[in-house]
């Protein structure tokens, strides 16, 4: 048998980093292009799905796609581990690889006419924004529109402009929270995501909730809201986990029965009540 | 039954020479290190003919029998895994240009292989290994490829080995299909079938003579014998359920406790499929490969996620290994991921009893 080239789902594409934005002081968001025009063209994504990001001699890693701005695919990564401190140094005009994308999105095409509620804390919202702006872009196809979002600081805020555009929408809510802040501001609480749950006004028996954050933030809330409600299966939350081959096969994603990297990221509750939030997995 | 002819022991070598006319690199069984493992070989000769494996928790040993048998032994040190999900394989290469860098594909090498002796536990596994690597959304192609360029030449045991229970998870000691070819040792020969159009090309070129009737009795009742000699047997009917209500059971803490987290039973689980990947750059800097090779949830970095280390203690690590072996396999792939080759038992530095713990934990009670 002869030897030959092979299609390989595991093959990145070279892109460019057209523009790099430091956001805090760990974390940074790329905007991208691949170098090839055609596949850049032809690049979609659901919302809540995620790339293999690859650094040239450093290896891979799965970032949740942040939305497309200008025709750019964005990205936003915190800085935490060996790959994410590499990337840190590359500058606008470097080339990166990306695969993608993988995994299951948002059911955003089941939320028409009905309310929809995002709660996420730290940089869970990266991984919901371009869900939200889904959501903000077309009000009337949706019934309200309430965004809950959690931080430690204040400063730790991000994109708040954009937040403070969506709170003018018209059947629209914008709750923020954080953790260990010891001032009052105006329009934010003290508090963890669930001090907010209070003051959010959204038909709890038509709705579809989307969560994501650590995973004791996830559990903690979708047990309240289910305690508020909320019918488990309109809970809907996105789960993070060590992936390195993003297509089900290298077998370190697994949670529980699941291939988050397959299966998920983005899971109704009861899909991943069993485990969630169990020590170890 | 499919017709069946009988191969004497003066004759058994044109089967490999027939293999290997057409066209087959011979993979089988030697005595190599104190073990039976596989690698390649040329005829009868490399075989391990007349010895006798000892088998028990933690403990494989070698030694001469009083026969003449080639296959009067449980099973290898290894399945037929390491021939397909090869244990490093590179997956792509990067190599830098001017402005940045191209990906190159890597060309698969598939020589045809003819693994002789595969074991009715190493077939049952192999389907589980299809599914995984195969039949997803995703084939992986390295895997495809070794796969469609594999002869099974396939044995039915004869001899159990003491941490054998294929009988128990119903995937042996008989092979029933998955085979090009099938074989059943007898004192003198081997009574042969085929399963397959391949297979039955290499089957009418042997010189094969009629099976006696005491023949076809004889293998059947060996094969009779080996179920009733199984001394270990899983009880798996609910133990996904048992498992999965049993999470913070004392005995993962006890297990652990003799657990060295060392993945050897991982290494020689002929299902395990978690893998890692790792990135090899030039020492010029010019280029960089990007490998897969075998990982076990039994490191430490296997869970890792941005700095944390989601299993941080053996007994989590243990749990993770056996609710997914006999728990959650059944939902990704409608049974569990447990052949009964009892490798796991046998090589296990601590001599830990997988079924043991099994049957103790998520077990009826």
């Amino acid at each position: 048998m002869s030897a030959q080239p092979i299609a390989n789902p595991y093959l990145p594409y070279e892109a460019e980093i057209v523009e790099r934005i430091q956001e805090t002081p760990d974390v940074f968001t790329w905007r991208l292009r691949f170098v090839d025009e055609q596949l850049h063209q032809q690049y979609e994504f659901q919302h809540g799905q995620f790339n293999m990001l690859y650094q040239f001699g450093v290896g891979e890693i799965p970032v949740s796609v942040k939305n497309r701005e200008q025709n750019l695919l964005t990205h936003t990564i915190r800085v935490v581990g060996r790959v994410t401190k590499a990337m840190a140094e590359l500058k606008a005009g470097h080339r990166i690889g990306i695969r993608g994308p993988y995994g299951r999105g948002w059911p955003i095409q089941d939320c028409t006419g009905k309310d929809v509620v995002f709660i996420t804390a730290g940089l869970g919202c990266a991984p919901a924004i371009s869900a939200i702006q889904h959501v903000a872009e077309c009000r009337t196809c949706f019934g309200r529109l309430v965004i809950m979002q959690s931080v430690k600081h204040r400063s730790d805020m991000l994109w708040q402009k954009q937040y403070d555009e969506w709170r003018q929408l018209p059947n629209t809510q914008v709750l923020l929270a954080a953790s260990r802040e010891k001032t009052n501001w105006p329009n934010w609480e003290r508090g963890r995501v669930s001090v907010l749950f209070e003051d959010a006004i959204y038909d709890k028996q038509n709705c579809t909730v989307m969560l994501c954050g650590p995973d004791g933030m996830m559990s903690g809330s979708a047990r309240m809201l289910a305690e508020l409600g909320v019918p488990e299966e309109h809970i809907y939350l996105s789960l993070e986990r060590n992936m390195q081959c993003a297509i089900g096969h290298c077998g370190h994603c697994q949670f529980g029965s699941a291939f988050v990297c397959k299966d998920g990221p983005v899971f109704s509750y009861p899909e991943v009540k069993e485990v969630l939030g169990h020590r170890g997995f | 039954m499919s017709r069946s002819g009988f191969l004497q022991y003066e004759k058994f070598n044109q089967l490999f020479s027939q293999l290997q006319s057409a066209g087959y690199g011979c993979v089988g069984p030697s005595v190599i290190d104190g073990a039976v493992q596989f690698g390649k070989i040329s005829s009868v000769a490399q075989l391990p003919q007349g010895i006798e494996l000892t088998v028990k928790p933690g403990s494989v040993r070698v030694a001469k029998g009083d026969h003449q048998r080639y296959f009067a032994w449980p099973n290898g040190a290894q399945g037929i895994k390491p021939w397909l999900y090869r244990s490093r394989e590179l997956l792509w290469r990067a190599e830098q240009t001017e402005q940045g860098f191209v990906f190159n594909r890597p060309e698969v090498n598939a020589e045809p292989i003819a693994f002789i002796g595969a074991r009715a536990c190493d077939l049952a596994a192999l389907q589980l290994q299809d599914l995984h690597f195969m039949y997803g959304d995703y084939p992986d192609p390295f895997y495809s490829a070794h796969r469609n360029a594999l002869f099974i030449v396939g044995v039915n045991c004869s001899h159990t080995g003491n941490t054998c229970f294929c009988a128990s998870t119903g995937d042996g000691p008989e092979i029933q299909s998955g085979f090009d070819l099938l074989l059943d040792e007898l004192d003198d020969g081997f009574i042969v079938r085929f399963g397959s159009e391949k297979g039955l090309k290499i089957f009418e070129q042997l010189e094969l003579t009629p099976v006696s009737a005491e023949g076809h009795v004889d293998a059947k009742a060996q094969i009779a014998e080996v179920i009733a000699a199984q001394e270990r047997a899983l009880l798996h009917e609910n133990m996904h359920a048992n498992i999965f209500s049993n999470l913070d059971d004392r005995e993962w803490d006890s297990v652990a406790e003799k657990c060295l987290a060392c993945g050897n039973c991982t290494m020689v689980c002929p299902t395990c499929f978690c893998h890692r990947e790792v990135e090899v750059q030039a020492l010029d800097g010019k280029s960089s490969q990007h490998i897969r090779e075998w990982d076990s949830c039994f490191n430490q970095d296997h869970s890792y996620i941005h700095g944390i280390t989601i299993r941080d203690e053996t007994r989590l690590r243990y749990r993770q290994w056996m609710s997914h072996k006999l728990g959650s396999w059944r939902d990704q792939y409608d049974r569990t991921g447990c052949t009964g080759c009892g490798r796991c038992i046998s090589w296990c530095p601590a001599a830990i009893d997988f079924v043991a713990e099994a049957n103790l934990i998520a077990g009826d009670s």
